[in-house]
C-alpha cells in the first residue's frame, strides 16, 4: 500500500512506554447473559496478541473491559501492573472516581469498528481534542503532533476535512491517529477492518502493522487471519465467554488443538 | 484471508459504448416530450382568482382603515410595547432554557432521586395552562412583595419586593420561563439522545473530563436535532407572550387592546399586532436558518 508512509523515526515510535495487561478471573453478566466467564490472560508489553472468536464469544466485552468502559462483575484487569477503575488497598476493592477512570484510560488506546470520530470536527480537532482537554498540551505543539500522526497514517493532506468527506479507511486511520495521540502504552482494536468496503481493508491492516512493528503493546480483535499469522506474537481463540485456546499463530492457526477452533477456522478462511 | 490491496481493474467497465445490445440513434435525434398537467393548470388558475380577490379585498375594503394602521404601527406606545414583548421573550426563553437544560440532565442522570424530580416537574408543568398558571404566579407577586424572602426557586427571584410593575414583569417572565422549562428540558433531552452513544464512548475512551465530554462533543451534535424545536418554542412564545396581557402587562397585544378600546379601531389596530408579529418571527426565522448552518458544520445535510 503506497498511501502509507512506512514508519519514520522522527515522526514514528513516539517515546512510548510499552504495557502489559494482565487479565485475572475476570466475569460479566449482561442480565441473565454470562458474557465472560472467567476470563485470564497475559499479554507481555511489546507484543501483539489478536483475539478470535465467533461473533457473541465476548470478544468486544472483554477488549472494554480492559479501559474500564465496561465494569467487570468480578476478576481484576490490570495495565502495567496498575489495577483498572479500581484502587487496592488490603482486601478491599475501591471503584475509582470517573475522573481517575478517564485518567487511566489516556494511557490505552482504543480504536472502534465504526471510527466514532467526532463528525462535527475536523480531522485536526478529532486528534487534538483528547491531548488538549485530558493531558492539558498546548494546543499548538498537540497540533504539530497531529500533524506528524497524520503523516504516519499517510493523511497529512486531510487536516481540515470533517470525517464525512473521507473513505472509511481513511476514517479508520484518522481514528488510528486520534488514539495514538495520547501516546498510549496499550492499543486495543475492535474489529478495525469489520465496517470497512473489502478494497480499503488493507490501507487500516498496512498502518496497525506499522504500529506493530514499531513495539506497542497491542490486543487486536479481528478475523482477518492472515493479518494474524504475519503480525500476533499470540492468537487467542474465543467461544461461549471463555479462553477456548491461546498460542503462538503457527500452532493455533495450523495445528489448532481444539475442536471448535478448528470448526471456526474452517469458516472463516 | 486478508484481502490483496488491488482491486480487480475496472476500465474495461467505464468505456460501455459499442457493448450494447442494440445501438439507440444518437441522443441529437430525440425529442423529448414531456407530460402535460391539465389539472394542475385547472388549480392555479382557482388558486390565483381566489388570491386576487383576497389582496383586492385587503386593497379597497375601507373596512381595513389602513390609514389607522399607518398612523399607529409605529407609534412609541406600540414600539414600548413591541419592546416588552421581546423582552418577556428574551428572559422567558433564556430562563426557561437554562432550567430546561438543567431539568433535561438531572431526567438522564443515573439518580432516581433527580430523575423522579424531574419527570414530575415536567409533568407539572405541561399540564397546568399557561393561563392558569401565569394567574397564580400574578397573585403570587403580590404575596412574595410581603413575604420578600425564602422562595423555593433560588435566589435571583428575591427581586419580587420591589414596586408592583417590577413585581408583575418577574411574575410574568417566571411564569413563561417555568411553563417553556419543562418543554424545553424535553427538547434537550430528545437532543442529546440523538447523539449516538459512541461518541461518548469514544469521548470516554479517550479520557476527556465529563464536562468537556457534554461541552464539546454532546452539545454540539444534540444541537442540530435541538434547534428546529427549539425555534418553534421560541417563536410560540414570542407569540404566546400575548397571554400576559391578563396581567395588564404592557406588551404588544395588551397595549393594541387599550388603544382600541379608547379610539374603536379595532380591525386596524389588530392588523398593527399582527404585522409586528409576524414581522419579528420572520426576523426570528432567519436567524434560525443562520445559526442552524453554523452548528451543520461537517454533516452531509
Ligand atoms: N451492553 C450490553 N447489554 C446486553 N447484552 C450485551 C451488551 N453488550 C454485549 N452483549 C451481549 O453479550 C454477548 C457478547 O457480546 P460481544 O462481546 O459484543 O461479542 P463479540 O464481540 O465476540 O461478537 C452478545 O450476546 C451480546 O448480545
Ligand atoms: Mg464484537
Amino acid at each position: 500500500m503506497s498511501s502509507v508512509t512506512t514508519a519514520d523515526p522522527a515522526a514514528g515510535s513516539t517515546a512510548t512506554t510499552t504495557a502489559k495487561v494482565e487479565i485475572r478471573a475476570v466475569h460479566k453478566n449482561f442480565g441473565p447473559l454470562h458474557v465472560l466467564r472467567g476470563i485470564d490472560l497475559d499479554v507481555r508489553a511489546g507484543e501483539v496478541t489478536v483475539v478470535l472468536g465467533p461473533s457473541g464469544s465476548g470478544k468486544s466485552t472483554l477488549l472494554r473491559t480492559i479501559n474500564h468502559l465496561e465494569k467487570v462483575d468480578s476478576g481484576t484487569v490490570s495495565v502495567d501492573g496498575t489495577l483498572v477503575g479500581y484502587r487496592r488497598s488490603g482486601n478491599k476493592l475501591y471503584e475509582l472516581r470517573e475522573r481517575d477512570v478517564l485518567k487511566q484510560r489516556t494511557r490505552i488506546g482504543f480504536v472502534f469498528q465504526n471510527f466514532h470520530l467526532f463528525p462535527h470536527l475536523t480531522v485536526l480537532d478529532n486528534i487534538v481534542e483528547a491531548p488538549v482537554s485530558a493531558l492539558k498540551r498546548p494546543r499548538k505543539e498537540a497540533e504539530a503532533a497531529a500533524r506528524k500522526l497524520l503523516e504516519r497514517v499517510g493523511l497529512a493532506d486531510k487536516a481540515e476535512s470533517y470525517p464525512k468527506q473521507l473513505s472509511g479507511g481513511q476514517q479508520q486511520r484518522v481514528a488510528i491517529a486520534r488514539a495514538l495521540a495520547l501516546e498510549p502504552g496499550l492499543l486495543l482494536f475492535d474489529e478495525p477492518t469489520s465496517a470497512l468496503d473489502p478494497e480499503l481493508v488493507g490501507e487500516v491492516l498496512d498502518v496497525i502493522k506499522d504500529l506493530a512493528a514499531s513495539g506497542t503493546t497491542m490486543i487486536v480483535v479481528t478475523h482477518e487471519i492472515g493479518f494474524a499469522r504475519e503480525v500476533a506474537d499470540t492468537v487467542v481463540f474465543m467461544d461461549e465467554g471463555r479462553i477456548v485456546e491461546q498460542g503462538p499463530p503457527a500452532e493455533v492457526l495450523d495445528s489448532p488443538r481444539h475442536e471448535r477452533t478448528r470448526a471456526f477456522l474452517s469458516k472463516v478462511l | 484471508m486478508s484481502l490483496t490491496s488491488d482491486p480487480p481493474a475496472a476500465p474495461s467497465l467505464t468505456k460501455e459504448p459499442g457493448t450494447a445490445v442494440t445501438t439507440p440513434p444518437a441522443p441529437a435525434e430525440l425529442v423529448v416530450v414531456p407530460v402535460r398537467h391539465p389539472w394542475r393548470w385547472v388549480a392555479v388558475a382557482a388558486t390565483a382568482v381566489l388570491l386576487t380577490q383576497f389582496v383586492h379585498g385587503l386593497v379597497t375594503n375601507p373596512g381595513w382603515e389602513w390609514d389607522v394602521f399607518a398612523a399607529f404601527f409605529t407609534t412609541e406606545t406600540i414600539l414600548r410595547a413591541v419592546w416588552v414583548t421581546l423582552q418577556l421573550t428574551f428572559h422567558g426563553t433564556a430562563l426557561g432554557f437554562a432550567i430546561g437544560i438543567v431539568l433535561a440532565f438531572m431526567r438522564l442522570s443515573a439518580s432516581p432521586f433527580l430523575r423522579s424530580v424531574a419527570f414530575g416537574y415536567i409533568w407539572a408543568f405541561r399540564s397546568i395552562p399557561l393561563i392558569v398558571q401565569l394567574l397564580f404566579w400574578f397573585n403570587l407577586a403580590y404575596l412574595y412583595k410581603e413575604l420578600s424572602i425564602g422562595i423555593p426557586f433560588g435566589p435571583s427571584f428575591l427581586s419580587f419586593d420591589t414596586t408592583g410593575l417590577v413585581g408583575e414583569m418577574s411574575a410574568a417572565v417566571l411564569g413563561l420561563a417555568l411553563h417553556q422549562a419543562a418543554y424545553a428540558a424535553e427538547i434537550v433531552r430528545g437532543g442529546v439522545l440523538a447523539v449516538d452513544e459512541g461518541q461518548l464512548e469514544a469521548a470516554a475512551s479517550l479520557g476527556i473530563p465529563r464536562l468537556r465530554q457534554v461541552r464539546r462533543i454532546v452539545l454540539p451534535q444534540a444541537m442540530r436535532s435541538i434547534l428546529p424545536n427549539a425555534a418553534n418554542e421560541i417563536i410560540s412564545l414570542f407569540k404566546g407572550t400575548s397571554i400576559v396581557s391578563v396581567m395588564a402587562i404592557g406588551e404588544l397585544f395588551y397595549q393594541v387592546q387599550v388603544v382600541y378600546g379608547r379610539n374603536g379601531r379595532v380591525v386596524p389596530l389588530l392588523m398593527v399586532a399582527t404585522a409586528w408579529y409576524v414581522l419579528l418571527t420572520t426576523a426570528l426565522s432567519v436567524v434560525q436558518h443562520y445559526v442552524e448552518r453554523h452548528y451543520a458544520k461537517g454533516s452531509a445535510r
